[in-house]
């Protein structure tokens, strides 16, 4: 509760932003600062200069492009993007996600974009990004890039972001017919997830033709599993199918499931597989 | 005929002022010229000091003065309760280390700056060079031989062994027989540590008057005439040139009981430097070093007939004490535990042995219920398992051994009088709301389900009303226990009544005011409670073991009552009758059969004080001053029942239903009473299913903030449901016992019981508190692999 | 640097070092000490405001964030002798004990009935995830949003 120094700008362009981050050192972006807030007040991060591009309201909302694109600009407040319809209709499963981050008055200020560029691995929206095939949209002093969400988490708290580029945006490709959902089981004192998964499907006839699962809190960053999909796809999700995908996420995950003093990784790896079947039933519903 | 106030659930007093922001709490003090304090703190669990480079912080921008342990000439904090009979070892607690440090969080120098942002840069910028020592967290591992020494002058880290016997050998005869011929049962229990987390984080505001050689300390304390005797003994300022003032004090739950080194220091910082010092603790400063509450290891057992009647309970108890001894750390797992060990029983064979051990963690105190929660978690867990080993409904075991009910004392085997209890009637009353025979079938077809559904029933008696002065010298508590008060009526007929307690969120201003709306006529409105400022009000020993109202409120009732006699002299003198005939009733006093002769205690007052024509032998003035030393302890009770379901695939506890019957004798407001029974209650679940210190074996604080250690939020809980039955204190003045700990005593017990009997078709019987999904998930796992159904 | 924020009204300029809490600012600068402390890592919600009529966490953002915003403290809430339904509502319904997390209650549940004037007891306490007290056991604290929200 007691920051270090630093100098602070705020900046009314990303242009302008960028142009300051890549000529000053040890910067941070500052977006709704839930994420860069709490870790001055422990002294975790000891920024000289705190560049605050809350205000660029050209990257804050949710938008349809044509029929194939939603995009959320990066400084949309996680609780204007739970309650946005169109996320609601194209992506629900982020929806969820978003109205599960921290508390209220967290997903009154706190960003989407904010929180994919911190990239805690324990934090909901990465886990949606990942499996809905998310791609996100940065500028640098190089111009703008697109980035697959497969490549940008990296790693704890690690993603492809350069120093002087800045989040703009998350596109979620729109998917005919394609069904989502996220379940959560989060931590009693942090709320973030000690497991979450999301999972995206499609169907025909009563039969899965396509599965996205991504799960994240299990592991150092969120992470798809191509076990649990094979297992889904061609049944028509009855409790057998389920469990026997469930099955499949644990095993797959059970290596690199992280343990700490609330949860071993065995729980971890256990409640993917818990959590995978609690999302599947709740995209079918 | 008027509505009688006492009994009626008026609303707080004290909501205003809180409702809208208008109150000041320690930390919301802002003196001119005021310099802010941080303590820089030790980050390793036990380890020599080398050296102390201060240089770089003195030269940090806005710094006043930076002290280490050699600069502060301070005593060290002392631990006022000494347990007799029990080869106490007290070892030195320096305001700040010197050469060691024994656990993360002792204070190694203070920083002084004009803001706290500015004290913070500095206190980062003190060099502290450490060798590092082997340390000891578990207090049953810390006594084993070859473990690191917390303090060279305590062997084994052992600072106490006390032992509570009902005879040694009638309890050694009672489980040779049950061994032999009944039954026993064992459970190693560990009661785990917790923190009080009073949503105030500690704080001290300190002022010294150079001119007057007077110290001012607002501090955030339960207790302000206690922390003023010690900081007195600590500063070297007498009592009588230094006020204590607990302003508005956001919770304390036992943690604003002692008085810490941070206070010493903010005060001593003040005189040293001349102007006034605030220090604040951030949350994890308090997670640090504020005490933490329970830490027992405990080796208890059960004997009975094979027919279900208990003949004798025992346990060894390993208390964590911490690095240090907080101030009234020894009584809690010894008098406070211990002699609770008959709970609401007939239990002919008790015995307690605590051997209190030093760690190096944060200093154990007093919380919420402080021993007797342990006590009461470890008879109900028995009596639970003696059900089940002897194949018994739980209840139906509870019922064969209850004490019967008594109005007037019941002597227990361990020594205690038990002031009146009617354990079957708060039991009956919990079993018809809760429709137990009912659930019971519920039960049994959930099961045939496959679901995981438990119940919990608890019958606790607590000890509680801190107690008769006497007793307190025979434990070795270092001071009284007796409160006072005084009740002045103005000329007007406004009434200030000054207590000594110094109550913090109970709402005593509104139920003190009650009682004295009913002793004396006055409306609530023109009564006001004085109360947490040592210039304003009479000595007392604070507010902590429910004592408040059963003993700072019989203080008050019995001065109220003496101003009442006054007032029937001065009417019976201006009535012109004798005051054998005079009546009083809602504030009149009457001449009797000529009710339409009165005075009210307004015209007496104002007579009195005028003194223009007094009685014979009167002396001016409408006042009296009351000292109350009780002649007994009181013995709230209840019964407690909870309903879970257990998600099998998760292992997560749902809370379905909470039921409480309590007994506090007559409620003077029933809302505030029920309020201190469900944030009660609410504090013990938190113990049963979410909330735990952890420490790793090298003594570093892995629960060190809010992110860690979970804390029970509102969507954990269904509403509660609750009663009561009203057993009046055959020695109070007007019968009233505690409320503010039964529902932390009772709850744990009772969820605990609950998820076991959940658990019970798997042959589950024990798991670790706190009772987290992925333990309760462990253990089902385990179950089902060793064949569980 | 310097700020100007507009609190309960008034409109407030003050020269501030950049790291300022606007927690800080309320308390330390304009000493609006109604909003409260409970902890340093954004959980318990005693700090709460509105920040252009949204809860937030005080703590949790710089004074230089609210340049140019309104915020509404506990002590903006009731119209001069007027105390707003859900500090009346937490009065009668007994919905504080200490009332240390109380300012933060109020602010945060004001906030929510805007977004959800009627809702069930399983909403409130799900609104109630980002504050935590010690005392109440929370029980009259839903009753209290419950009751005002009925009034509302």
């Amino acid at each position: 509760m007691r920051p270090p120094s630093f100098s602070y700008q705020r900046l009314s362009s990303v242009a302008e932003a960028v142009q300051m981050l890549s000529s000053t050192d040890n910067a941070k972006v500052l977006a709704g600062g839930h994420s860069l807030i709490p870790a001055l007040n422990q002294r975790l991060s000891q920024p000289g200069t705190i560049i605050d591009i809350g205000r660029l309201n050209e990257l804050n909302g949710v938008s349809v492009t044509g029929s194939s694109k939603l995009m959320i600009g990066a400084l949309t407040p996680h609780a204007v993007v739970a309650a946005s319809n169109n996320v609601r209709r194209y992506c629900s499963a982020l929806a969820t996600a978003c109205g599960q981050v921290g508390d209220p008055q967290v997903r009154n200020w706190g960003t989407l974009g904010g929180n994919l560029a911190h990239a805690d691995p324990a934090s909901d929206p990465p886990t949606v990004v990942l499996a809905a095939g998310g791609k996100l949209h940065t500028m640098g002093p190089n111009g703008e890039r697109m980035i697959d969400a497969a490549d940008f988490f990296q790693g704890l708290f690690t993603t492809a972001l350069q120093p002087d580029e800045i989040l703009t945006a998350v596109e979620i490709p729109i998917v005919a017919d394609r069904k989502s959902a996220y379940a959560k089981l989060a931590h009693p004192a942090s709320r973030y997830a000690v497991v979450g998964v999301a999972v995206f499907l499609n169907t025909e006839n009563g039969s899965c033709t396509n599965a996205s699962v991504a799960v994240g809190g299990a592991t150092a960053k969120p992470t798809r599993s191509a076990a649990a999909e094979q297992a889904l796809v061609g049944t028509a999700l009855e409790d057998a199918a389920l469990d026997a995908a469930a099955a499949a996420l644990t095993n797959e995950i059970q290596g690199d499931a992280v343990g700490d003093i609330y949860a071993p990784s065995e729980y971890r790896a256990a409640m993917a597989g818990a959590m995978l079947k609690k999302a599947v039933r709740a995209a079918m519903v | 005929m008027t509505t009688r106030i006492f009994g009626s659930g008026i609303k707080r007093r004290e909501d205003p002022r809180l409702i809208t922001g208008q109150t000041r709490y320690t930390d919301d003090f802002q003196l001119p010229g005021m310099v802010y304090m941080v303590v820089v703190r030790s980050p390793h669990a036990h380890a020599r000091i080398t050296s102390i480079d201060i240089s770089a912080a003195k030269a940090s921008p806005g710094v006043v003065a930076v002290f280490t342990g050699q600069d502060v000439p301070l005593p060290g904090v002392p631990c006022a309760w000494l347990v007799p009979g029990s080869d106490l070892k007290t070892p030195a607690h320096p305001v700040l280390a010197k050469d060691t440090v024994r656990y993360v969080g002792d204070g190694v120098a203070i920083v002084i700056a004009t803001n706290r942002y500015l004290a913070q840069d500095a206190a980062d910028l003190v060099q502290v060079s450490y060798d590092v020592l082997p340390a000891v967290v578990n207090p049953e591992d810390a006594t084993k031989d070859g473990a690191p020494l917390v303090h060279d002058d305590v062997p084994n880290n052992i600072a106490f062994r006390w032992v509570a016997s009902s005879g040694d050998e009638g309890v050694d005869n009672a489980f040779n027989e049950a061994a032999a011929s009944g039954v026993v049962v064992q459970e190693r229990i560990v009661q785990q540590r917790l923190l009080p987390t009073a949503m105030e984080p500690r704080s001290a505001v300190a002022q010294w008057d150079q001119f007057a050689e007077e110290l001012t300390v607002y501090s955030t304390s339960q207790n302000p005439h206690i922390a003023r005797f010690i900081l007195s003994a600590l500063t070297g300022v007498p009592e009588h040139k230094l006020r204590v003032i607990a302003p508005e004090v956001g919770g304390g739950f036992g943690s604003k009981i002692p008085v810490y080194p941070d206070e010493a220091l903010t005060a001593w910082a003040s005189m040293k430097l001349g102007v006034p010092v605030k220090w604040t603790e951030t949350r994890s400063e308090n997670y640090q070093v504020t005490i933490h509450g329970r830490d027992h290891i405990e080796y208890v057992e059960m004997a009975a007939t094979n027919e279900g009647k208990i003949t004798g309970i025992r346990g060894k108890v390993y208390a964590g004490m911490g690095a240090y001894l907080s101030t009234a750390a020894p009584g809690i797992p010894t008098i406070l535990h211990g002699l609770m060990y008959s709970g609401a029983y007939t239990i002919p064979n008790i015995r307690c042995e605590s051997i209190g051990v030093m760690t190096n963690t944060a200093p154990v105190d007093a919380y919420r219920g402080a021993g007797r929660p342990e006590a009461t978690f470890l008879v109900e867990r028995l009596v639970d398992r003696l059900a089940a080993k002897l194949n018994m409904d739980p209840v139906e075991l509870r019922r064969k051994n209850l004490i019967p009910p008594f109005e007037n004392g019941h002597n227990v085997a361990i020594g205690l009088t038990y002031d009146s209890g009617n354990y079957e009637g708060a039991l009956n009353k919990l079993l018809s709301i809760v429709d137990y025979d009912g659930f019971r079938r519920e039960q049994a077809a959930a099961r045939q389900q496959g679901r995981l559904l438990g119940i919990g029933v608890t019958t606790y008696s607590e000890i509680c009303g801190l107690g008769p002065s006497q007793v307190a010298g025979a434990v070795g508590f270092q001071g009284g226990l007796w409160e006072s008060a005084i009740v002045r009526v103005s000329p007007a007929g406004k009434v200030q009544a000054m207590i000594g307690a110094s109550p913090h969120g109970q709402g005593e201003e509104t139920t003190f005011a009650q009682i004295i709306s009913d002793e004396l006529g006055f409306p609530v409105e023109d009564i006001e409670i004085v109360h947490g400022d040592t210039d304003r009000t009479p000595m007392g020993w604070g507010s902590y073991g429910s004592r408040t109202t059963p003993v700072s409120g019989a203080a008050l009732v019995l001065a109220a009552r003496k101003v009442k006699e006054k007032a029937r002299a001065m009417a019976a003198h201006l009535l012109e009758a004798s005051v054998d005939d005079i009546d009083y009733a809602d504030g009149k006093f009457m001449v009797r059969g000529s009710p339409d002769k009165f005075k009210t205690i307004q015209d007496a007052t104002l007579m009195a004080t005028l003194a223009w024509n007094l009685p014979a032998g009167m002396d001016p003035g409408m006042e009296a001053s009351q000292f109350y030393d009780p002649p007994n302890f009181a013995y709230p009770f209840g019964a407690h029942a909870a309903i879970v379901e257990i998600d099998p695939e998760t292992g997560t506890v749902a809370l379905q239903r909470y039921v409480a019957v309590d007994d506090c004798g007559p409620q003077i407001n029933p809302m505030i009473v029920e309020g201190q029974i469900h944030g009660g209650i609410v504090q013990g679940v938190g113990q049963a299913l979410c909330e735990g210190v952890v420490y790793d074996e090298n003594g570093q604080l892995l629960t060190g903030t809010m992110m860690d250690y979970a804390m029970p939020r509102a969507d954990m809980f269904p509403t509660f449901e609750l009663d009561s039955t009203v057993t009046p204190s055959p020695h109070h003045p007007i019968g009233v016992k505690g409320i503010g700990e039964t529902g932390t005593i009772a709850s744990t017990p009772t969820i605990y019981n609950a998820v076991m009997d959940a658990l019970r078709p798997l042959g589950i019987e024990q798991i670790e508190m706190p009772l987290t999904a992925p333990r309760v998930w462990k253990a089902i796992q385990d179950a089902r692999a060793k064949g569980g159904a | 640097m310097k700020v100007t924020v507009t609190v309960n009204g008034k409109r407030y300029e003050r020269d501030i070092d950049p790291r300022m809490l606007l927690v800080h600012f309320l308390r330390e600068e304009l000493g609006l000490t109604g909003t409260n402390i409970g902890c340093d890592t954004s959980q318990c919600g005693a700090c709460t405001v509105h920040l252009d009529g949204k809860s937030l966490k005080s703590c949790t953002c710089l004074a230089a964030q609210a340049d140019g915003r309104e915020v509404t403290t506990i002590e903006g809430l009731a119209q001069g002798d007027q105390l707003h339904p859900m500090q009346q509502a937490f009065w009668e319904k007994h919905g504080l004990q200490c009332g240390y997390c109380t300012p933060g209650m109020i602010m945060a549940t004001t906030a929510f009935l805007k977004t959800n004037p009627h809702p069930t007891e399983e909403e409130i306490r799900h609104a109630l995830e980002g504050n935590m007290c010690r005392c109440t056991g929370y029980q009259n604290i839903v009753a209290a949003v419950k009751t005002a929200s009925e009034r509302m």
